[in-house]
């Protein structure tokens, strides 16, 4: 099985993942990645209230899928699923979905990975913050120079 | 042909999107981003730093040089920061 969906809903990573396994017996490994926003990001580190997520409906699935297709192309998987939320979301609460599942664990771990990298720097999604000190402005996160990196690291 | 606007482009421009018909010499997406850039003070405010604006053509990832001859759908946007 494999999936991308785009929501503004929580997802249950465990529903998901056993989605992968249902009704097959030659999956040897699934791992599950889940991203969450935290805290302590915000501006200066001084505290974030929430963040909304904007992303460019369409695009946003059709970029995920030709990551999974490349990510077929590498490795024998048997399934994978991409869950990206989008809207307000606060502190504690999931953001992103990645599981992928193949024989053996080698090519669920590389993938799982290879997914998250591309994602991070390829979907397009855009996190503005929230600062939980309402005197504050908020503002658009700035892209990471370290995420540019670790997708360029999967580059052929 | 459509153009959209994300993350700050969205609320520099005060528009998610817009229909535009740019002259013949507007080849580029670097051109049309210049084209854009020349409408107004918010399009010149949303543009005026172009080595930071990301841009697609009918959804796909494409360079400044890129042709924009039969798109139906440009967008620019941000350094991209989900995940």
């Amino acid at each position: 099985m494999f999936a991308v969906r785009i929501q503004r809903e929580p997802f249950d990573a465990v529903a998901e993942s056993a989605a992968l396994a249902a009704g097959r017996t030659d999956v040897g490994a699934i791992v599950t990645f889940t991203g969450l926003c935290r805290a302590d990001a915000g501006p200066d580190g001084a505290g974030l209230a929430a963040l909304t997520l904007e992303h460019y409906p369409g695009m946003a699935e059709e970029e995920i899928e030709r990551h999974v297709e490349e990510a077929r192309r590498r490795w024998p998987l048997t399934g994978a699923i991409v869950v990206h939320r989008h809207g307000r979301l606060e502190p504690g609460d999931p953001i992103v979905f990645v599981a992928t599942a193949s024989y053996h664990r080698a090519a669920a771990f590389a993938a799982a990975e290879f997914l998250m990298d591309w994602l991070k720097t390829s979907a397009p999604f855009w996190k503005k913050e929230e600062p939980l000190d309402v005197a504050r402005s908020g503002g658009w996160v700035e892209a990471k120079a370290s995420d540019d990196a670790a997708a360029d690291r999967w580059r052929e | 042909m459509k153009v959209l606007y994300f993350a700050w482009l969205r609320e520099r421009v005060g528009l998610a999107e817009e229909e535009v018909t740019p002259p013949a010499e507007v080849v580029t997406v670097a051109d049309l981003a210049r084209w854009l850039a020349a409408q107004d003070e918010a399009h010149a405010y949303a543009f005026d730093n172009p080595a930071v604006v990301r841009a697609a053509i009918d959804r796909r990832h494409v360079k400044p040089d890129s042709a924009i001859a039969g798109a139906r759908e440009v967008a620019f946007f941000p350094p991209m920061t989900g995940g």
